[in-house]
C-alpha cells in the first residue's frame, strides 16, 4: 500500500493542475456565458442556450474525445498556429474540462442572476448609480454569493470529472491508480488507494467551499 | 452520410444497436440504483448510530470519488474476487464476468448513492402527520412504510430522479472503457476504422442528446400524471 504512494501523488499534483485550470477558465466562460443568458436579444440568448444545452446534455468523455481526436481531423486547425495547443493531450483535456463546466457555471450563475431582490437594483437605481456599475458592484457579487453552495458541488463533480484525463494518457491520479494496476495486477491497492486520496480532496474542497459560505455567504 | 448507411457498408445499424445497448444498461443501472436506494435510505434514516454511519458511508464515498474508479475496481477486481470466492467452493477454473453485468452494476452502485440521497430528501418532506394518522390508525410499521410513505416519497422525488437519470445515462458512456459496446464504443471502433473521428463523435454526441432530449420529454409526462390529484 504505502510503496503506490508517491507515484499516486506526481498524479495527484496533475489531477489538482487540471482541476484548477479548468475551474479558472470555466468560471470565465460560466460568467461570459450566463450575462449572455440574460440578455434580452433572443438570438444571443438562444445561442447561449444551446451552448449549455449540448455541454450538459452530453457525457464529458464524448466532448473530450471530440476535442481530442475530432479537432485533429479538422485540416485547417491543424495548418494553423492552433496545433501548437490542440496536439497536446493536457490541453485538449483542459479545453474539454474547461468547457464543461462552463457550461453548468452558466446555468447556476444564470439563475442566481435571476433571483437577485429587484429592489436592490432599484435602490441602486434611485441613488444614481449607472447600469454598469450597478451590475459589476452589485449584481456579480451578489450572484456569486448566492452561487456558493451550488458551485462548491460543480467543483467536486469536475474533480471527478478530471479523472477521465487518463484515457487520453494523462498521467492524472487515475493514470497512475491504472499503471500500477497494471503492473502489479493489484487493481485493489492501487484504486482503493486513488480513491481515498480522491475522498481527502473532496473532503478538503467541501470544507473550504463550507468556509466560504459561512464567510461570505447570505445569512438567511 | 454514406458512412450512415444500414448493411454492411455503413455504420448506422451498428450504432442504432449501440443505442439500444446504452438505453438497456442505463435501465438496468438504474434499477440496480433503486434497490441500493431502497436499502441504504431507511438506512440513512435510521436512530441507530450504526446503521446511520453506514448508510452514510456508502453515499459519501461513492459520490466522493470518481465513477471511473468504480468501474475499474469492479472491471479488474471484480472478476478476482469472484474467483476466490468460487476457490472456497471448490471451482478452480477462470470465470469472466459478462461486461454488461460489470458495467451496470458499477453504474447501480454509483446512481443507488445519488436515488438514496433524493429518496432522502424526499421522505424528510413528507407531511409529519401522514405518519402519525397511519400510527394512529394501528397501520404496521413494514406496512406503513410501503403503503403510505412510498407512493408518495416516489411522487416527490420524480423531478430528481430525473436528474439522477441523466446523470446515470451519460456516466454509462464510461463503461467503454470496459468494452461494452455502447454508443461510446461503438463510435470509436469506428472512428478508428474509418480515421473520422470528428463525424463520429459528433454522432455520438447526437444520440446521446437526442435520448436526453427524449428522456426529459417522457419524465414530464410522468409528472404530470403523477401530480394528478393535487
Amino acid at each position: 500500500m504505502i510503496s503506490v504512494f508517491p507515484s499516486l501523488l506526481n498524479g495527484t499534483v496533475i489531477t489538482l493542475k487540471l482541476l484548477i485550470s479548468s475551474m479558472f477558465f470555466g468560471l470565465l466562460i460560466g460568467l461570459f456565458f450566463a450575462i449572455l443568458r440574460i440578455n434580452n436579444n433572443p438570438l444571443i440568448n438562444k445561442f447561449a442556450y444551446g451552448y449549455s444545452y449540448f455541454f450538459r446534455g452530453t457525457p464529458l468523455l464524448v466532448q473530450l474525445y471530440l476535442i481530442y481526436y475530432g479537432l485533429a481531423n479538422i485540416e485547417f486547425l491543424r495548418n494553423s498556429f492552433l496545433w501548437v495547443v490542440i496536439r497536446e493531450p493536457y490541453w485538449c483535456a483542459i479545453i474539454a474540462f474547461s468547457l464543461n463546466t462552463g457550461a453548468y457555471t452558466s446555468e447556476i450563475l444564470r439563475s442566481a442572476f435571476q433571483t437577485i431582490k429587484e429592489g436592490y437594483i432599484e435602490a441602486a437605481q434611485s441613488l444614481g448609480v449607472s447600469k454598469k456599475i450597478t451590475f459589476y458592484k452589485i449584481q456579480i457579487p451578489i450572484a456569486i454569493k448566492q452561487s456558493l453552495p451550488a458551485y462548491g458541488n460543480e467543483i467536486i463533480l469536475m474533480l471527478k470529472g478530471t479523472s477521465l484525463a487518463s484515457v487520453i494518457t494523462i498521467m492524472d491520479l487515475m493514470g497512475e491508480a491504472r499503471k500500477v494496476n497494471v503492473l502489479t495486477f493489484k487493481p485493489f491497492e492501487a484504486f482503493i488507494t486513488a480513491g481515498i486520496i480522491y475522498l481527502f480532496l473532496t473532503f478538503i474542497i467541501h470544507n473550504i467551499v463550507k468556509y466560504l459560505e459561512k464567510k461570505y455567504g447570505f445569512q438567511t | 452520410m454514406e458512412l450512415l448507411s444500414f448493411g454492411d457498408t455503413g455504420w448506422g445499424d451498428e450504432l442504432f444497436f449501440a443505442t439500444l445497448m446504452t438505453i438497456a444498461v442505463s435501465i438496468a443501472a438504474m434499477a440496480i440504483g433503486f434497490v441500493f436506494a431502497l436499502v441504504f435510505t431507511p438506512l440513512k434514516l435510521s436512530k441507530n448510530k450504526t446503521l446511520n454511519v453506514i448508510g452514510n458511508c456508502y453515499t459519501t464515498i461513492i459520490r466522493g470519488v470518481p465513477e471511473l474508479l468504480v468501474i475499474y475496481l469492479l472491471f479488474f477486481g471484480g472478476t478476482g474476487a469472484v474467483m476466490y470466492v468460487a476457490s472456497i467452493f471448490g471451482y478452480d477454473g477462470y470465470i469472466e464476468i459478462n461486461a454488461f453485468v460489470t458495467g451496470a452494476l458499477a453504474i447501480g452502485i454509483i446512481s443507488g448513492a445519488y436515488s438514496t440521497e433524493v429518496f432522502r430528501g424526499a421522505i424528510l418532506s413528507i407531511d409529519k402527520g401522514q405518519f402519525e394518522a397511519s400510527q394512529v390508525l394501528g397501520i404496521k410499521k413494514s406496512i406503513q412504510f410501503y403503503k403510505v410513505i412510498l407512493p408518495q416519497m416516489l411522487r416527490l422525488s420524480i423531478p430528481n430522479l430525473s436528474n439522477v437519470w441523466q446523470i446515470t445515462l451519460k456516466d454509462t458512456s464510461l463503461i467503454s472503457v470496459t468494452g461494452l459496446v455502447e454508443i461510446m464504443r461503438q463510435s470509436y471502433i469506428a472512428a478508428g476504422s474509418t480515421r473520422d473521428p470528428l463525424f463520429f463523435y459528433s454522432v455520438a454526441a447526437v444520440l446521446y442528446l437526442v435520448l436526453t432530449f427524449l428522456s426529459m420529454k417522457i419524465i414530464n409526462k410522468l409528472e404530470v400524471r403523477f401530480n394528478k390529484g393535487y
